[in-house]
């Protein structure tokens, strides 16, 4: 049985992964050892990829609104209208919306054919929600978008800051691996987060600091740096420029750390701490994330972290490092391509020098001239009926992007929408008039490149599912269409592949570091074979760090420091709406949960959509654990369940950024987000909107369980969560009890085989069972539930035995005393009730939990989870046990 | 004339009972039971599986003749007793046989009650009593044929059962709107007809009959609605009355039954009364386990033990046809009590338990009576029960919370 290697394809941390098959379908996957990137190591979400292979709701052959369809025909059509509107309205009528999914040729064909043959550069793509900020810091700092260290750097540094970046969650593998090093030699951690989040747990100093505060914290450490004789001066002398303006900047906005703390919201001498450990340790690797990116000025967010290692000489040496990590798992592939309205191809501006080189290399006829529409502008001009045909590959941009529904609107009026994905319901596939089967992760064969620039091969292990076909492939035959049928001739990703590669080779005699032209000869099976690589590749040799030798990629080689004037977001708060909304991911789910929702395990750590508040926040608001909230503000609302947290930031909310229509009746939270964005980059404030919250009414609450998908409408609160045989939903509301009764037992035909009833207490319980096999249950009632939804799940589409069918409606299974409670380990699938069974038991310790449960000893990720329920133990055993 | 310390006018379960107790308690006095009927003294309850045919008579009979002997208890079966002199303290059976006695007890059952219908001292029209009545009931499913049972208490029940497990095309006719109206709510009464109608038993409730037609054998009878529903063997099972003509003969203060006080004395000297013919506090009962209260209360006094009966909370437990149905405490909704249900449609199950203040009050239980003796301790207790009414209902499991007893 051969081991086919593959790359994970969720976070930019790009794991490689070991899939094996037998008669049985997927085995288990396993981590790659030979991976650099995790080194056998995978999170929960790698883990459990084998489960999310599922064909049950995927897309699996061309719809041309709502109708089955042939690839030719839909082909045509599409052609058909491309010309149609580049004829009456011009290039700049028609966009494609990408995304950090797609594979590096998927990205390369879409890239070539709209900007030298479409001849326009309206590609972008959902990596400008995610990091072009950072891009463009990396573009004004050292002329290119390169990130200058690698993963080891985490491990050799002394220090790492970890600035906006719940790496814990968001990327584990990575994250590990600074636990791992912090273990053998101490590195000190510090997290800069307004947000007390996992990776908190196992650092040394936290800075809670103000929401979008971090250009003052930087701008006063560079201020610290000057002051107290910290800097490079060699350095900045001899490989850097405009540090004075830098300078004075950062003294104008932060002159002290005693104005740094009261601008930020910190402890001076939390702020001193960091300073100090900053200034002291040469090995210092700044890590940051979305929380630097999402941000109407995340651009000089960026440059004012880049500004204070430029400063201290740390750059692309090992463990020194300003380090941007990348959400996507091909995000950084796409900034390769071009993918990017404002990049024409192959780090490669809007020069004139660059469109003739690049046309001459297409041999393209059209080339754009000018950068595109970057997405909040792209949807603008969808909704002014500017652009007139979008296609969108990938992505599910009516979650994902700010003011959600005003984009819903646009497309809704829109003349062409077209939609290629692996998954047919998604909120975006149901406003598209054109749906197109896209290969899926297992059926795609390309590249990635994760947030260290290594290029590793996504194998395919898998037959495409229906009639499902690799983007590239569906792209080029519309550049054959179009009459351009020698320069969309691909056979293969290897084809695709090997013409990037030599297309780099134009950045051979410039200070752009961008080049993976000795991988253009390689041949079917060489390119099959493909190690992973870190580019560039010189001598058949990677390169673990640029810039080592401060020779930057300007034209001076100088890199640049950047005068930053901090600025708050745009979006400041208001009596209407007091409170800062703040948005990112959860540990178990990706993106819009189209594939990580397919796993059970996975949507069992936290299974609804939440808002955490602050306790005194909840208070003032009139807020309980576990009630369901509204927040809204003048561009909608959501509805989600109360966690009350006191690692949460005063005055600011944390909402999910995973859930949608699909799995929720209002959560979709980016709706909320005012679609700014910064100037630079284009990068829209994903992390910073204003809103107001209150309690929805909700005087009954109800759990659903059914082997089928419900039509629940969106008038009362409910979160769908997939379980292996069917659907489990919570359900809340403030109607009368009888009516909701009426409503809810409506949803099914049949008369329940086994009915609970209440009447008094306002509680009704029922089960339909069909041939003996569960087929639903239905609880709701005005009092606190009681029962195991995970139980219940694992019985529906069972036959019951006689036990199980005598319990089945008091929700748990015979002799069990508490619900299971949420998947704390899911690697090993560890309950909360098991958990807090072997803390009152004794354990006191992770590791003692490790041994005794397993739970913690495979990816680690549920670490500060555990550690949070011990310490709650030790803090109120009794109400723990109550809740038990 | 004979004479016994201890006479017994009746042989039926409460009388053997009697006799048993004080036996085992060493009391070794002479005594004697005076039976109407012939056969040996038997287990009444099981006449509906031995007319359905799923018993054999020997499994009836509660202690064999040799028993009697060895315990050295007389038996006079077969012959009714027809006098009771309270004051001379004897008895005169039909036979001529006459005994004297320190105590006697009137443990005379009770009979049928026969509406006052037109037809119904027609051949062919019989109670559900006793074994005579068995014994004319199974020949008259030899000739098969129809057959209309009158009352849907738990005797018609179980005679129409086992007449249609016998071949019978059986008609059940029923005043009421809900069969066993006295002991089931409306659920359950629902749940025992479609148990019912599945055996082969029409049932027809909210009818009374109007009149039982034929000339020498039962044709049919007339409901109040004027319909016919053919017949050739009526089985009425609407009612039992204590059985008090003697004792009323003998001077004794009846009133439904033979009234007794709390230690099961009659109105004269030396006499007493147990079972269905007495009449204890204003009720009589028709059930065993207050009976077997009774005979204990009546064994303690004849030993010279004070023991006063008590009403103590029972468990109404039936056994119509095959389905386990249990009752136990309070079984009326009122407004501070809260009512739980549950229902297996497909499986005939159906439970309901009445919770006041935290603690069960009542409990019906049909068709899973497995958790039946732990709500019953829970009613005795007064236990307060956890938050998770449904797992207790459902499961019989009491939740983690604390439970505690009530002081």
């Amino acid at each position: 049985m051969s081991v086919i290697k593959t790359t994970c394809p969720y976070c930019g941390v790009g794991c490689g992964v070991n899939v094996q098959r037998d008669a049985t379908g997927v085995l288990p996957v396993a981590g790659d050892k030979e991976h650099p990137s995790n080194l056998g190591r995978l999170c929960v979400k790698g883990s459990a990829l084998h489960e999310t292979l599922s064909e049950q709701r995927r897309l699996l052959y061309p719809q041309i609104s709502g109708a089955r369809v042939s690839w030719d025909h839909v082909l045509d059509d599409i052609t058909a209208r491309l010309q149609k509107t580049i004829l009456e309205h011009g290039p700049q009528s028609v966009a494609l919306y990408l995304s950090g999914q797609l594979l590096t040729e998927d990205y390369y064909v879409a890239n070539k054919l709209w900007k030298g043959f479409v001849g326009s550069a309206n590609v972008d793509t959902n990596s400008r929600l995610c990091m072009s900020s950072a891009v463009a810091a990396h573009v004004r700092a050292f002329g290119e978008d390169v990130v200058p260290g690698c993963y080891e750097d985490v491990e050799i540094a002394d220090l790492v800051v970890l600035v906006g970046s719940n790496s814990a969650w968001a990327h584990p593998v990575l994250h590990q691996r600074l636990l791992k090093a912090r273990k053998e030699r101490g590195t000190k951690i510090v997290v800069i987060d307004p947000r007390r989040t996992a990776s908190c747990d196992q650092s040394d100093l936290h800075l809670p600091l103000k929401p979008g505060a971090d250009a003052f914290l930087f701008n006063g450490l560079l201020a610290y740096l000057s002051e107290q004789n910290f800097l490079n001066h060699n350095y900045i002398k001899n490989h850097t420029r405009d540090f004075d303006a830098a300078l004075n900047a950062a003294r104008a906005s932060a002159a002290n750390i005693q104005e740094v703390a009261r601008v930020c919201g910190l402890e001076e001498s939390a702020v001193e701490q960091l300073y100090r450990w900053f200034a002291q340790t040469p090995r210092t690797v700044t890590l940051f994330s979305q929380g630097i990116n999402q941000s109407s000025s995340g651009t000089d967010k960026g440059n004012a972290i880049i500004n204070c290692h430029l400063a201290t000489g740390r750059v692309g040496l090992p463990g020194a490092s300003p380090f941007s990590i990348t959400g996507q798992p091909n995000a950084m592939g796409g900034r390769e391509v071009g993918g990017l309205a404002n990049q024409l191809a192959v780090h490669r501006a809007f020069t004139a020098e660059s469109i003739t080189a690049v046309g001459n290399f297409w041999r393209a006829p059209n080339m754009a001239q000018t950068p595109g529409l970057k997405a909040v502008a792209l949807f603008e001009a969808v909704e002014r009926g500017d652009v007139k045909f979008l296609w969108i590959l990938a992505t599910n941009p009516l979650v994902s992007m700010p003011e959600a529904d005003r984009w819903r609107r646009a497309l809704q009026r829109c003349e062409t929408v077209i939609v290629s994905d692996c998954v047919l319901d998604t909120d975006t596939t149901q406003v598209a008039q054109i749906l197109l089967p896209a290969a899926g992760w297992g059926e795609k064969d390309g590249t990635v490149t994760s947030s260290e620039r290594t290029i590793s091969r996504q194998r395919a292990f898998l037959p495409c599912a229906g009639e499902a076909k690799p983007d590239w492939w569906a792209l080029s035959e519309i550049g054959k269409r179009l009459g351009f049928t020698n320069e969309f001739s691909f056979n293969n990703a290897r084809d695709v592949f090997i013409e990037h590669a030599a297309l780099t080779g134009i950045n051979s005699a410039t200070p752009l570091q961008f080049d993976i032209s000795e991988l253009s000869t390689l041949n079917n099976v060489q390119y099959d074979a493909l190690a992973p690589v870190q580019w560039p590749i010189k001598n058949g040799q990677g390169s673990a760090r640029l810039f080592s030798d401060g020779r930057f990629a300007t034209a001076d080689h100088r890199a640049r420091f950047l005068p930053i004037a901090p600025q708050w977001s745009q979006s400041p708060l208001d009596r209407d709406t007091p409170l800062v909304l703040n948005t990112g991911r959860v540990r178990d789910q990706w993106h819009t949960m189209t594939r990580t929702a397919e796993s059970e395990r996975l949507n069992r750590h936290r299974a609804e959509p939440y808002v955490e508040i602050h306790p005194q926040d909840a208070a003032v608001f009139g807020l309980a654990n576990n009630e369901i909230a509204e927040i809204s503000n003048r561009h909608g609302k959501a509805w989600l369940r109360v966690r009350i947290e006191p690692g949460q930031h005063l005055g600011s909310l944390f909402v999910p950024m995973h859930w949608n229509d699909q799995f929720a009746a209002r959560a979709r939270v980016d709706v909320l987000v005012t679609a700014n964005f910064d100037p630079h980059s284009g990068q829209p404030e994903l992390k910073h909107a204003s809103v107001r919250v209150r309690a929805l009414p909700s005087g009954w609450r109800g759990l659903l369980l059914s082997r089928e998908r419900l039509p629940l409408t969106r008038d009362h609160y409910w979160a769908a969560v997939p379980v292996a045989n069917g659907w489990l939903y919570w359900l809340a509301g403030d109607e009368e009890f009888n009516v909701v009764s009426e409503r809810l037992l409506a949803l099914f035909p049949a008369e329940p085989a086994l009915q609970f009833v209440a009447p008094d207490q306002k509680e009704l319980r029922s089960a339909w069972i069909e041939a003996g096999k569960l087929e639903a249950v239905l609880m709701v009632g005005e009092s606190e539930l009681v029962p195991d939804p995970w139980w219940l799940a694992s019985q529906l589409g069972n036959v019951l035995e006689k036990d199980d069918r005598r319990v089945l409606l008091s929700g748990k299974p015979s002799g069990a005393q508490a619900a299971q409670g949420a998947m704390i380990c899911s690697c090993f699938q560890v309950a909360e009730s098991s958990i807090n069974g072997a803390i009152a038991g004794g354990c006191q310790t992770s590791a003692a939990l490790g041994e005794k449960l397993r739970c913690g000893t495979n990816c680690g990720s549920c670490v500060p989870e555990l550690n949070r329920l011990i310490r709650e133990h030790v803090r109120a055993p009794r109400e723990i046990a109550k809740a038990v | 004339m004979e004479h016994r310390d201890l006479v017994i006018i009746g042989s039926g379960m409460a009388a053997t009972r009697l006799v048993a107790t004080l036996r085992r308690r060493g009391d070794r006095r002479s005594m004697i039971l005076l039976g109407a009927e012939r056969a040996l003294p038997y287990n009444r309850i099981m006449l509906s599986p031995l007319l359905a045919g799923e018993a054999e008579w020997q499994q009836l009979v509660t202690h064999s003749a040799e028993w009697y002997a060895q315990e050295n208890i007389d038996l006079h079966l077969g012959h009714a007793v027809v006098e009771v002199d309270t004051v001379a303290r004897t008895v005169r059976c039909a036979d001529g046989y006459q005994v004297s006695y320190n105590d006697v007890v009137f443990a005379t059952g009770s009979r049928s009650a026969l509406p006052p219908l037109a037809g119904i001292d027609l051949p062919g029209v019989t109670g559900f009593r006793d074994y005579d009545d068995v014994t004319r009931l199974q020949q008259a499913t030899h000739r098969g044929g129809n057959a209309v049972v009158l009352g849907g208490g738990l005797l018609g029940l179980e005679a129409a059962v086992a007449l249609a497990a016998r071949g019978m095309t059986v008609t059940l006719i029923h005043r009421a709107k809900q069969l066993m109206n006295r002991q089931l709510d409306v659920l359950a009464a629902q749940y025992l007809q479609q148990a019912i109608t599945a055996r082969g038993v029409t049932v027809r409730t909210g009818f009374a009959p109007r009149a039982i037609l034929g000339a020498y054998r039962p044709t049919a009878v007339v409901l109040d609605d004027g319909s016919q529903i053919p017949a050739d063997l009526v089985v009425v099972a609407t009612g039992i009355q204590p059985i008090t003509e003697i004792a009323a003969a003998a001077g004794l203060q009846i009133q439904r039954g033979i009234v007794v006080d709390q230690r099961m004395r009659a109105s004269a000297a030396h006499a007493y009364a147990l079972g269905e013919c007495c009449e204890l506090n204003g009720e009589t009962v028709g059930l065993v386990a207050p009976i077997w209260e009774q005979v204990d209360v009546l064994a303690a006094n004849l030993c010279g033990e004070e023991k006063i009966f008590a009403a103590k909370p029972y468990v109404t437990m039936l056994k119509v046809s095959g389905i386990d149905v249990h009752a136990m405490g309070e079984q009326d909704v009122s407004e501070d009590v809260r009512m739980l249900t549950y229902q297996d449609r497909e499986h005939g199950i159906y439970k309901k338990i009445l919770v006041r203040d935290s603690v069960i009050v009542g409990a019906l239980l049909y068709g899973d009576i497995a958790d039946s003796q732990m709500f019953f301790n829970l009613i005795q207790t007064q236990t307060e029960i956890g938050s998770d009414y449904c797992r207790l209902l459902l499961a019989g499991e009491l939740t983690a919370a604390p439970v505690k007893a009530r002081a």
